[in-house]
């Protein structure tokens, strides 16, 4: 089962937070800040688990990670999953989340985090995998969009209806959170074949 | 109208969307708390609006600020109102927003029941699945409970995208509703087969996941896993399996016997990294379940180890990581093989990463002999000098106790070592483990009496040095070592050289500043050291100096007397008391040594941790039970529990410097900062542990500056544990230069007698002798203390409750709560017989019952209540069950068979198990995994040959014509298949067995959705009398419906028809043979090679009394007519004497509805089968049908096959579907005693068949 799965930028804050257990808001951020604080000092070429912190799992439970670019993806399982699994599938995740962004970058998920959470629904559901093959993943987050259009057009509502990539040239502004341009998945990154 | 609609597009337009807000927060860095208030703001203004795109907008905003940490649970019941929207759109926004911020506690998800309901069923796929997700982070026990049924039929739904929702989803349910593991769980089986990959996966998931917690109940699943394993190539699927069959093993050795074969192909053939390990892990648990034995395992493991080298050496360290995790495995039973790469698991200890060091560390505690403990540990120690954060030290540290005092110290062989290895932690700064080590320093004394002489010096010297272990207080982890080095002192004091000197340093002013538990034992033990220091000094004549140590103790023993701790407190002033006492009888010259030395007299004995647990109750001791009648309510409710020592003060008491204002102080506060900030001698708080003094007012002006003590901390004095490694070689050695000089005198004495002897060799473990003679005192046990060691086991574990035996029958009364239209109506069936009598006359009762659960339900939560409460019912329900049975002890059989098609799905199962003895006792596993996976799927009673081909007729089938190869294993199967056919006898009797108990209560069937009422209904049995004579009865099922649609798509169309065969006579039936005469439409199946008018041999004998069901399978072509097949049965009546031949004529009677197969079907789909124009119709009328509505529908269901789409009040619409794909429609209409049926299906001749058939049904009521 997986207990959590997180998505933090390099400084820490939050871009998905989805917990399969109930936590009080607080409780999640200070796992948030938590895991960040595990996950962040650790350097590159090291593996991508970790032993649970104190107030997410437990023994049994694991953290398997994944750093693209600017981003900290971060899924807490227990003993059932398979580590090298998991990790695999954070690579389709964010496979998945290029494919639909088209060049995935932090902002994207800034901006759009419910759509993030949609993708996610389609792989994961109540903390179990649901599906693992990205075309069947992209085809039915494609087939719920287009519902969605379909919708909204013929109510012929005056709104924008946010389009996937929005201009950005506005915000590159703020230098604190670095370029949130960086393009998270890069073809260098390995791919494990499953 | 239109306005409204203009001015929302308008406000909205002005609205912020996500991105808006998102934007918005960037901008405000400075002052976002603020921002987003005044957002939140906004956002309430939108909630007020009825436009539900606002509203949608606003709660997706509000799912994005519960992300940064806001409580949003203020809008939920907006959150049930978006999702209650008819647009997916705003659908998924509220579904998303619930996800995240719905839990069991959120009181409007009662309010969602209906909603979730309406969207499970509706006709678009994507509103289910958008529902199945919200519902899977947020189900609550009612919701599972409410919802199971309605998610059990979505498993059968059309797309397969539904069905793998649904499929997870059900793992949720169970766990907050355990009752519907049990009744869900045959389709669930069923699932682990479905055509689509996605489902399938799904399946799987869900029952390794219940069987990962409970892996007992699914054992019986092995045969159908192994199947799985051997053809899947989906890798997610197989490791789950791998991963599965890793928890059953355990269980049954067996099965590992027969998994190590494919899985060493698969780790050799598969090029995934993630499933050769998943491999190697469950190939490690299966040989550590075969523990010893078979000989050529050892390949094995040596396969095992060998691959995980490769990975622990790999330069990935996410392989090195796992390599070392499933080493440690392998290590606890197979440690030699393991100790070999000690190598390569120190050289993992320097590695960068600490994941991968702390991995290694765990190897290590397996790695260590007598030999090596010292050498390890040394090596260990140069790491706790070298490591730099405190965690990864104080992991260390406590890998060093765990490694030395595993399994009772048995690998230490020097104490003294160990105990001075112990003082060198001491030397650790800051670590957390200071307790850890002072109760090994506690344990060690006690257990070893040889150490305690050495043990007493060492701590009498930590005592001394005292100041450099607290030298700063705030490191005081490590001053809990002082609590047992003073206690050590104290107790075993005689063994002291000096006492003086240690009661001298136990009394220092210094101690004072421990922590009040030390002091305690402290003050404590320095009264046993001074009635020991009195004994030694009243041997002498000087009596001053006995005088002069009550001086001392009465000179610092006030300043203990002063604690705030209320434990050194009251020792110090009876101890100050006694001494004081002692004095002045000290100077009146009474020896009082003998005395004094007796208030410490008596040895203590270590005690079992785990000993108090362990005391039996004795025999007739209620723990339960009331000594004293229980108070009445009213007076619990007044009475307070008393505190035993204070009164609780009210918690808004205020502290004493309230005279100054809050606003006064921050006032104060902030001068003094402004004073503190321009002088420039101010030491400037730094964000350390200083900040905390900033904080408490007044003391803020001392400028605190940590000392840091940066010179090692050498306690003088003490013998440095690596001169025991230097020592314990030189002994070692000494040892076994003696060994070999006895040896030799030995060997030189033999030699002029025999041949000589091998020669000693290396030194090997049990040469090694302990230095000294340690005696480890075992702990104290109570007297006949209960060896059972289960007490780890956590109540509170959720899955507990799911530890379900799946393969029992199920029962009547297990079911899925079915939703009813109307509140359930309180009428009584109109009483025909006796028997329905009974069931009416016990209607009102279980009604009641049941009732009174569901108000216990909703009253509280505590399922243990409600589940004793159940086990009461039932049982009260078995025995109502067995007064019925007695009252119609002479009922033919034929009504126990009424439930048949209700419990038909777990029989097979239960048949698998006996059967999954006969799978694992297969012969060896043929090399070749595809073959395996052939006889594995032939031996293996896979649903479709359990229920699509009669399994009684398998034994003939010449089938298996490679089986012929060799003789002898043709006979070795031929001997297990009558085993097998034996089992399956014993279980069909069983099975008999189990209907004549359910008769009683045998109120309805579960069948999906077609029974909506909980009242009883009439027994329903679908057996009719098939042929009798004076020796034999035959019995028919109407042709069952077993044959699944895919089946008949590839092979045309097969009917089974189960047969039930009694013995009425005493003789002895054997030779029992079943011929048909085939028509043109209608065969009877028969085994391959035989001809068209052979007859089929009855695979059973039948003894006096006993019967027994065959099944039989005949292909039909057309099914649209009805159709009757003679037939005849031969028999050999045998009597003691002789034995006749008998034969038997029977007619078997096709109907049309026997070609009807239940299928679910939904009202959208239902709606647009009858828009479609491609049905004819056709009607009936029924006259003078004299029973409720819902009995019609139930018989309708039960003998005919039809399941209820939709009912409203007196009308229904029902479907059945034949196994040649023609759809039936239904509308059934009563008013009083006439029934109107009209229908649809698109072939006309069937359905004027069905309906006359539907018609002389209820003719015969």
């Amino acid at each position: 089962m997986i207990k959590a799965i997180l998505i933090f930028n390099n400084h820490g804050k939050p871009r998905l937070s989805k917990f399969y257990e109930h936590y009080s808001e607080d409780t999640e951020q200070q796992i948030i800040r938590e895991t960040f604080h595990l996950v962040s000092k650790r350097d590159e070429n090291v593996c991508n688990f970790l032993e649970g912190g104190m107030l997410i799992g437990g023994s049994d439970y694991k953290l398997i990670y994944r750093h693209y670019a600017t981003l900290y993806f971060v899924f807490c399982v227990d003993s059932s999953e398979s580590e090298l699994g998991i990790l695999d599938l954070i690579q389709v995740f964010v496979e998945t989340l290029d494919k639909c962004f088209e060049n995935v970058c932090e902002l994207d998920l800034i901006f759009h985090v419910d759509k993030v959470h949609n993708i996610l629904a389609e792989m994961v559901m109540g903390g179990m995998v649901l599906e693992t093959n990205m075309n069947e993943i992209i085809m039915q987050v494609d087939a719920q969009n287009k519902m969605e259009k379909s919708e909204i057009k013929t109510r012929h509502i005056l709104s924008c209806i946010p389009q996937y990539k929005i201009q950005y040239h506005s915000h590159h502004s703020c230098h604190y959170y670095g370029d949130l341009t960086v393009p998270l998945f890069q073809c260098t990154s390995r791919i494990r074949d499953h | 109208m239109a306005l409204k609609i203009v001015k929302g597009s308008i406000d909205r337009m002005f609205d912020k969307n996500l991105q808006d807000l998102v934007r918005g927060i960037r901008n405000h860095k400075e002052d976002e708390a603020k921002y987003i208030s005044t957002c939140i703001d906004e956002i309430k203004q939108e909630l007020k609006q009825d436009n539900i795109a606002v509203k949608a907008n606003a709660v997706c905003k509000l799912t994005y600020l519960q992300m940064l940490g806001y409580d949003v649970s203020w809008a939920a019941f907006n959150i049930v109102e978006v999702m209650s929207s008819s647009k997916f759109t705003y659908k998924r926004i509220g579904y998303l927003a619930a996800s995240q911020c719905f839990h069991e506690s959120t009181d409007v998800i009662m309010l969602t029941t209906n909603q979730i309901r309406k969207d499970l069923s509706s006709p678009n796929q994507y509103d289910t699945g958008v529902a199945l997700t919200g519902l899977s982070c947020f189900v609550t026990p009612d919701l599972a409970r409410d919802l199971a049924n309605d998610i059990m039929t979505l498993m059968s739904h059309t797309k397969p995208y539904i069905r793998k929702k649904a499929v997870l989803i059900m793992y949720k349910v169970f766990l907050k509703y355990p009752e519907s593991l049990r009744p869900a769980f045959p389709r669930l089986k069923e699932k682990l087969e479905d055509p689509d990959p996605g489902v399938q996966s799904a399946a799987v998931n869900v029952i390794c996941e219940l069987a990962r917690r409970n892996p007992k109940n699914y054992l019986s699943l092995a045969p159908l896993f192994f199947k799985l394993m051997t053809s899947s190539t989906n890798n997610w699927v197989l490791i789950k399996i791998i991963k599965l069959f890793g928890a059953l093993t355990p269980l049954e050795p067996r099965l590992g016997k027969k998994l190590i074969e494919p899985l060493t192909n698969l780790i050799h053939s598969t090029s995934a990294m993630s499933l050769l390990y998943e491999c190697v892990n469950t190939v490690i648990a299966v040989l550590i379940s075969l523990s010893s034995g078979m000989p050529n395992h050892s390949a094995s493991i040596q396969l095992c180890v060998q691959k995980l080298r490769i990975l622990i050496e790999d330069s990935d360290q996410n392989l090195k990581y796992l390599g070392l995790l499933a080493m440690s495995k392998i290590l606890k039973t197979h440690p030699k093989s393991v100790q070999s790469h000690k190598d390569l698991i120190l050289q993992c200890l320097d590695d960068k990463d600490e994941s991968i060091r702390l991995r290694a560390l765990d190897l290590l505690y397996g790695m260590v002999s007598k030999k090596n403990l010292m050498e390890i540990v040394k090596k260990l120690m140069l790491h706790v000098d070298k490591a730099e954060g405190t965690t990864y030290r104080d992991e260390l540290l406590t890998k060093i106790i765990d490694i030395c005092s595993q399994s009772n110290y048995q690998y230490i062989t020097n104490f003294e070592w160990y105990i001075s290895i112990l003082v060198e932690l001491t030397r650790l700064e800051g670590t957390r483990h200071g307790h850890l080590i002072a109760s090994q320093m506690l344990d060690v004394a006690i257990r070893v009496k040889a150490i305690r002489v050495f043990a007493v010096a060492q701590m009498a010297t930590l005592l001394d040095n005292a100041h450099l272990l607290t030298g700063n207080m705030q490191r005081n982890g490590i001053c809990e070592v002082l609590y047992a080095a003073a206690w050590i002192c104290g107790e075993f004091s005689e063994h002291l050289e000096n006492p003086m000197q240690t009661l001298e340093a136990m009394l220092r002013p210094k101690v004072a500043t421990l922590p009040g538990h030390i002091q305690a034992v402290y003050v404590q033990n320095a009264a046993k050291l001074f009635a020991t220091v009195l004994k030694n000094q009243e041997g002498n004549t000087d009596s001053t100096t006995a005088q002069e140590t009550s001086q001392l103790m009465i000179e610092r023993l006030p300043l203990f007397v002063q604690s705030a701790n209320l434990e050194v407190q009251e020792r110090a002033s009876c101890i100050l008391q006694l001494v004081k006492y002692i004095q002045k009888l000290q100077q009146k010259d009474i020896e009082v040594a003998e005395e004094v030395s007796a208030l410490f007299a008596g040895e203590l004995n270590p005690v079992a941790p785990k000993a108090q647990k362990k005391v039996p109750v004795p025999e007739g001791l209620d723990l339960d039970a009331w000594i004293n009648e229980p108070p009445s309510e009213s007076e619990s409710e007044d009475e307070q529990p008393k505190a035993i020592f204070s009164k609780e003060e009210p918690k808004h008491s205020r502290p004493r410097h309230t005279e100054v204002d809050e606003k006064e102080l921050a006032r104060r506060r902030e001068a003094r900062k402004q004073e503190q900030a321009n002088n420039p001698f101010y030491i400037k708080a730094s964000p350390s542990s200083q900040k905390v003094y900033q904080e408490t007012a007044g003391v803020e002006h001392i400028p605190v500056v940590q000392i840091d003590l940066s010179v090692p901390l050498k306690v003088p004095g003490l013998p440095m544990s690596d001169q025991y490694v230097k020592l314990e070689e030189e002994r070692r050695q000494k040892e076994r230069a003696e060994k070999k000089k006895k040896e030799k005198k030995k060997r030189k004495e033999k030699r002029s007698g025999r041949g000589k002897k091998h020669d000693s060799g290396p030194e090997s473990e049990e040469d090694i002798t302990p230095a000294h003679m340690v005696d480890i005192v075992t702990e104290e046990m109570p007297e006949n203390a209960l060896p059972s060691d289960d007490d780890d086991k956590d109540p509170n574990d959720p899955h507990k409750a799911l530890d379900i035996d799946l393969d029992k029958p199920l029962a009547d009364s297990e079911k899925l709560p079915v939703r009813s239209h109307r509140a359930a109506e309180v009428v009584k069936s109109p009483t025909e017989d006796g028997e329905m009598e009974s069931v009416a006359s016990q209607e009102p009762k279980k009604k009641n019952s049941k009732e009174k659960k569901e108000k216990k339900k909703d009253k509280d939560r505590e399922r243990k209540k409600s589940k004793d409460e159940k086990k009461k019912k039932k049982h009260k329900h078995e025995e109502k069950e067995e007064d019925l049975l007695r009252g119609q002890a002479d009922e033919p059989v034929v009504q126990s068979e009424e439930t048949s098609e209700v419990v038909a799905p777990p029989t097979s199962t239960s048949a698998e198990v006996s059967d999954l003895d006969f799978w694992l006792s297969t012969a060896p596993v043929p090399s070749n995994t595809q073959e395996a996976a052939t006889v594995a799927a032939e031996a293996a009673p896979v649903p479709e040959a359990a229920s699509g081909t009669a399994p009684a007729s398998e034994p003939d089938e010449p089938k298996d014509t490679e089986m012929e190869e060799t003789k002898s294993s043709k006979h070795k199967k031929k001997k297990q298949k009558k085993e097998k056919e034996e089992k399956e006898k014993k279980k069909k009797k069983k099975h008999h067995h189990h209907h004549h108990h359910s008769d009683g209560g045998g109120e309805e069937s579960v069948q999906n959705g077609t029974v909506e009422e909980e009242e009883p209904l009439p027994p329903m049995s679908n057996y009719c009398l098939l042929a009798e004579n004076s020796y034999i009865k035959m019995m028919m099922e109407d042709a069952d419906q077993v044959c699944d649609i895919q089946g008949n798509l590839q092979d045309g169309s097969q009917v089974v028809v189960s047969v039930i065969f009694e013995n009425k006579c005493d003789s002895f039936l054997k030779s029992m043979e079943f011929n048909v005469l085939d028509s043109l439409n209608c065969k009877l199946q028969r085994p391959e090679g035989s001809g068209p008018h052979d007859g089929l041999t009855v695979p059973f004998q039948l003894p006096p009394g006993v019967s027994n069901e065959a099944r039989f399978v005949f292909t039909v072509q057309s099914i649209v007519m009805p159709q009757k097949l003679k037939g005849t049965l031969t028999f050999i009546v045998k009597n003691e004497d002789s034995s006749t031949h008998e034969k038997l004529d029977f007619k078997l009677h096709f109907t049309c509805t026997s070609y009807l197969i239940t299928t679910p079907c939904y009202s959208d789909a239902f709606a647009k089968l009858l828009e479609s124009g491609d049905l004819n119709g056709s009607s009936v009328r029924l006259e003078g049908i004299n029973m409720p509505f819902h009995h019609l529908l139930a018989r309708i269901c039960f003998h005919h096959h039809f399941s209820v789409v939709e009912r409203i009040d007196s009308c229904a619409s029902m479907y059945s579907r034949s196994i040649q794909g023609h759809h039936v429609c239904l509308l059934v209409k009563t008013s009083g005693q006439t029934v109107s049926i009209d229908a649809k299906c698109d072939e006309p001749t069937l359905l004027g068949n069905v309906l006359d058939e539907i018609k002389q049904t209820f003719s015969q009521c």
